[in-house]
């Protein structure tokens, strides 16, 4: 079986001009919905309290909001969780007072109507703690920026290395602007999956760059255009099918991997798609524009320098 | 030219072997158990307590599928949680209050396994259940605690060495001595510089007044906010142990704050309490002129207490001293008789306050009491042969050198140092625990699935190994998780799932590799052969870029996603081996020994 019996090469640098503007426009919507609406920042990140509970029976969610409202908490957000039967609270630090005893008060507030209440999860997240989490989740994304890029560097050319890490930062940017437009809770995890992603979807230029470089040596005295072209259709089947392998396991989490696993695996979803496109399509192109050559790989023979004297 | 030395398939079948034997304790799962340990340090978990144990449970008609005797404890495992709750019950009964009985999980894996160090992988708070609190150390408070002492001791000082000042006070962080004249004041300095090390002193002139601006050094600082932290975490251990918690964690983070997690634990209000609990030392005196009365009630003034050993004592209600007039408290020896001994250093109001005790109290009985929940247990109670001023008191008689350490770890302990205060809790209950091991489970389960369907249809024979490959991999990531007792996490079974993902990616590159020089017209094995070779280096180069993320998490995330980190990073170098090594190895086996080979089955 094969799906990708590709005769002749595709010319992708062609298109350059119509990707390019995709992705622009792309990336400014995702820059527009993150201006505008903002990141829905988890609890992780702004502090507060998350109180997941169990109904024996589907649960009132008017009921619960009353009760809630009786304690002075009106403004918690309260929904349904999965099923029926589990109920999410979310109080935002300033309306806490308790600190971390509030969970209990809410608790008990609630056995008061059902007694067969169960609590499944508490996350409290002190003021402190949130500030520290962005610091280290900003930095986590700096250090990785900087470690792809070096170690392209170092592996390739500088060109290579900014190439890549555009294209996949545009990825990034893309994700954050999905989980603005929809409001998708963002949380710690989900965090973790766009640093993977960030780390993973490199992979794919990291593919096609090698490609370049080999035939740069092999073809000589071929366009730098058809080069690319050649390279990106000779690893497009393995991009395809090794993306699908990794979205298949991805999508399993998303189906069966639960609510605390939802986000995370979102994220991975639509990183792991933007990725194909992006080192495909994004990054390619850049290298055009950055202007590589044979000379970045091959040392050119010395020739004697005409000096040109003014 | 597609042949690997003897050496290499031996290589590779040690390292699957292995993993096959670490990765086997996970199959067995764990089972309900509960762990009896002694609270009190002269009682041993020996082959008697063991006795004591097996027959509480029989007298309860309970039979423990395994009950054993560790270093530390004695286990007992069940079959299903009911009996594990009933036998904590008649085991909390029967022994009393000098033992810990906590529930706990033990793994169902053969003895010789255990033997070998061979454990199922450790689970995170949000697979087995439990709370995980991190709670911030008020340092401010505990420099507060030691500027105000140590401003007492100025004063005491100075009156010692019967040098004139006009008042000490304290001022934020600087306590400032006032003097008449410029030579009382350096006659002060002299005298403080030899007798407080930590302190960084100045002269200054306000109007007529002749000053002694006193400092706290930086490391003054420093050695005050670490021992703040490290007494905090005796006494949080301590507390811990209470609450009957196998295998808590209870660890320093940063600077100033500690992170506590207890497995299991539900009722997290209890937990709470406990933990931020403020235990409290008193010294009375001991009642020897009245008797407790008939069904143990005290005479007026008076009170009953228990000391260590179970037998009462009565106690008067007024108090000489409570604890936070200790500085220091350590174990040592009586400098006369080499007796074990615990020094205790008071500040300059509890000397004093001591010290009229012990010369209006000479030959009578002193009880030092630690006051936690609410109730009072007598440490010590000695005699005290002598008025003691200076305020360096030691303690001896009837007790071995572990007792003394104990209650000077129960002096220096029985208090924080600092308060605290939870700054993010995480509650796992234990049904979403199960549900959150049941999900990542299925959910890698069916995404191999899919992937081996996929891969098998896709490269027929190079498919299956590839699979073959993902499974050693599977195989060997989880025998490294569980030899490291990694802790595995939520998240972290969602990295397992994704590295398993990511790693079919060197097998698919390699295939796509061979396939594109068959098609180039190499002859099969030139082409297994250059496939191989040409893969690789790309393989290494993308899984380096996935290393460097991984390692990034690992070095800035926290808790879960430090779970995730971890895996990331082993999946990583796990898929490289079986992904290319292994793989290649089966490969060999089956296409290298023939010497004409025309076709492969790659689709």
């Amino acid at each position: 079986m094969e799906f990708f019996r590709i005769k002749k090469d595709i010319p992708f640098m062609s298109y350059g001009k119509v990707t390019t503007s995709i992705s622009l426009l792309t990336f400014l919507f995702a820059v527009f919905f993150l201006a505008t609406k903002g990141l829905n920042f988890g609890v992780d990140f702004t502090g507060g309290t998350v109180i997941e509970v169990h109904y024996s029976a589907p649960a009132d969610i008017n009921k619960v909001r009353q009760q809630l409202a009786g304690i002075h908490l009106q403004d918690a957000l309260v929904q349904n969780f999965g099923s029926s039967q589990d109920v999410l609270i979310q109080v935002p630090l300033k309306q806490n007072t308790m600190g971390a005893k509030l969970s209990e008060y809410v608790v008990d507030t609630l056995r008061l109507q059902d007694a067969n209440v169960e609590l499944r999860r508490v996350e409290f997240v002190g003021p402190q703690v949130g500030r520290d989490l962005v610091e280290n989740g900003a930095m986590a994304l700096l250090l990785v920026s900087l470690g792809i890029v070096g170690y392209l560097w170092l592996r390739f050319e500088w060109k290579f290395g900014l190439a890549a890490i555009i294209a996949n930062l545009h990825d990034v940017v893309i994700i954050l602007g999905c989980f603005a437009f929809f409001q998708w809770e963002f949380s710690l995890s989900v965090l973790a999956a766009v640093l993977a992603v960030l780390g993973y979807s490199v992979n794919e230029s990291v593919v096609v760059f090698d490609r370049i470089r080999e035939n740069f040596r092999k073809m000589r005295k071929t366009e730098v255009a058809t080069i690319i072209d050649n390279a990106i259709t000779r690893t497009m089947s393995r991009t395809i099918i090794t993306h699908g392998s990794t979205q298949l396991m991805v999508l399993a989490m998303l189906f069966l991997g639960g609510e605390t696993l939802h986000f995370f695996a979102l994220a991975l979803t639509i990183g792991i798609l933007f990725s194909i496109y992006s080192s495909v399509l994004v990054a390619s192109p850049l290298l055009m524009i950055f202007g590589v050559s044979r000379e970045d790989f091959i040392k050119p023979e010395r020739t004697e320098a005409e000096e040109v004297l003014p | 030219m597609n042949r690997y030395p003897l050496w290499k398939y031996l290589l590779i079948l040690i390292a699957v072997v292995a993993g096959l034997v670490y990765a086997l304790p996970n199959l067995y799962g764990e089972s309900p158990a509960v762990q009896v340990l002694p609270l009190r340090s002269h009682l041993k978990a020996d082959a008697g307590l063991l006795a004591r144990v097996q027959s509480a449970l029989q007298d309860a008609q309970l039979a423990p599928e395994v009950l054993a005797l560790d270093t530390t404890s004695v286990k007992a495992r069940f079959a299903d949680t009911d009996s594990q709750l009933k036998a904590k019950d008649v085991l909390q009964a029967a022994l009393g209050e000098d033992y810990v009985v906590a529930l706990n999980l033990l793994s169902r894996s053969p003895e010789w396994l255990t033997a070998m160090n061979a454990l199922p992988m450790y689970l995170g708070l949000d697979l087995r259940g439990g709370v995980h609190f991190l709670m911030q150390v008020d340092m401010k408070a505990a420099l507060d605690k030691a500027l105000e002492s140590n401003a007492g001791d100025i004063r005491s000082t100075l009156r010692e060495a019967r040098i004139a000042y006009s008042g000490v006070t304290r001022d934020g962080d600087t306590i400032t001595t006032r003097f008449r004249d410029a030579e009382a004041r350096s006659q002060g300095k002299d005298e403080l510089k030899k007798r407080f090390a930590g302190l960084e002193l100045q002269e200054r002139e306000a109007g007529s007044e002749y000053r002694l601006v006193a400092n706290l050094k930086l490391q003054e600082k420093l050695r005050i906010q670490d021992s703040a932290l490290q007494q905090n975490l005796v006494t949080l251990r301590n507390r811990v142990n209470e609450l009957g918690v196998a295998e808590p964690v209870i660890q320093q983070q940063g600077a100033d704050r500690v992170v506590v997690q207890l497995p299991g634990v539900q009722d997290t209000a209890r937990a709470k309490d406990i933990l931020g609990r403020t235990a409290t030392l008193e010294v009375r005196m001991v009642d020897d002129e009245h008797s407790i009365g008939a069904n143990g009630v005290a005479p007026f003034g008076a009170e009953v207490f228990r000391e260590r050993d179970g037998t009462q004592l009565l106690v008067k209600k007024s108090v000489i001293l409570t604890g936070e007039r200790i500085d220091d408290a350590q174990p040592g020896f009586d400098s006369r008789n080499n007796e074990p001994a615990v020094h205790i250093n008071l500040d300059a109001v509890g000397a004093r306050k001591f010290k009229e005790a012990t010369r209006e109290n000479v030959g009578k009985r002193m009880a030092i009491i630690l006051f936690e929940k609410g109730r009072g247990e007598v440490v010590t109670a000695p005699v005290i042969r002598e008025e003691i001023g200076g305020g360096r008191v030691q303690i001896s008689g009837q007790m071995n050198t572990t007792e003394s350490q104990n209650i000077a770890l129960l002096l220096r302990a029985g208090a924080l140092a600092a308060p605290m205060e939870i700054i993010e809790e995480r509650t796992i209950g234990p049904s979403l625990g199960a549900d959150n091991i049941q999900r990542g489970f299925n959910s890698t389960k069916i995404g191999f699935i899919m992937v081996a369907v996929f891969m098998i249809a896709y490269y027929l024979m190079f498919g299956t190994i590839s699979v073959l490959a993902l499974g050693a991999n599977l195989l060997l990531l989880i025998a490294l998780l569980s030899m490291m007792q990694a802790t595995l996490t939520l998240p972290g079974m969602a990295g397992i799932a994704l590295t398993l993902g990511m790693a079919i990616d060197a097998n698919v590159l390699i295939n796509e590799r061979i396939r594109e020089e068959l098609r180039n017209g190499l002859p099969p094995q030139m082409a297994i052969h250059t496939g191989y070779e040409n893969a690789f280096a790309t393989i290494l180069d993308s899984n380096i870029t996935t290393l460097i993320a991984g390692v990034a998490l690992f070095m800035f995330g926290s808790g879960p996603i430090k779970g995730f980190a971890v895996v990331l990073c082993l999946g990583i170098l796990t898929s490289m081996f079986s992904g290319v090594m292994v793989s290649r190895a089966m490969v060999n086996l089956i296409y290298g020994r023939r010497a004409r080979l025309n076709k492969v089955a790659i689709g």
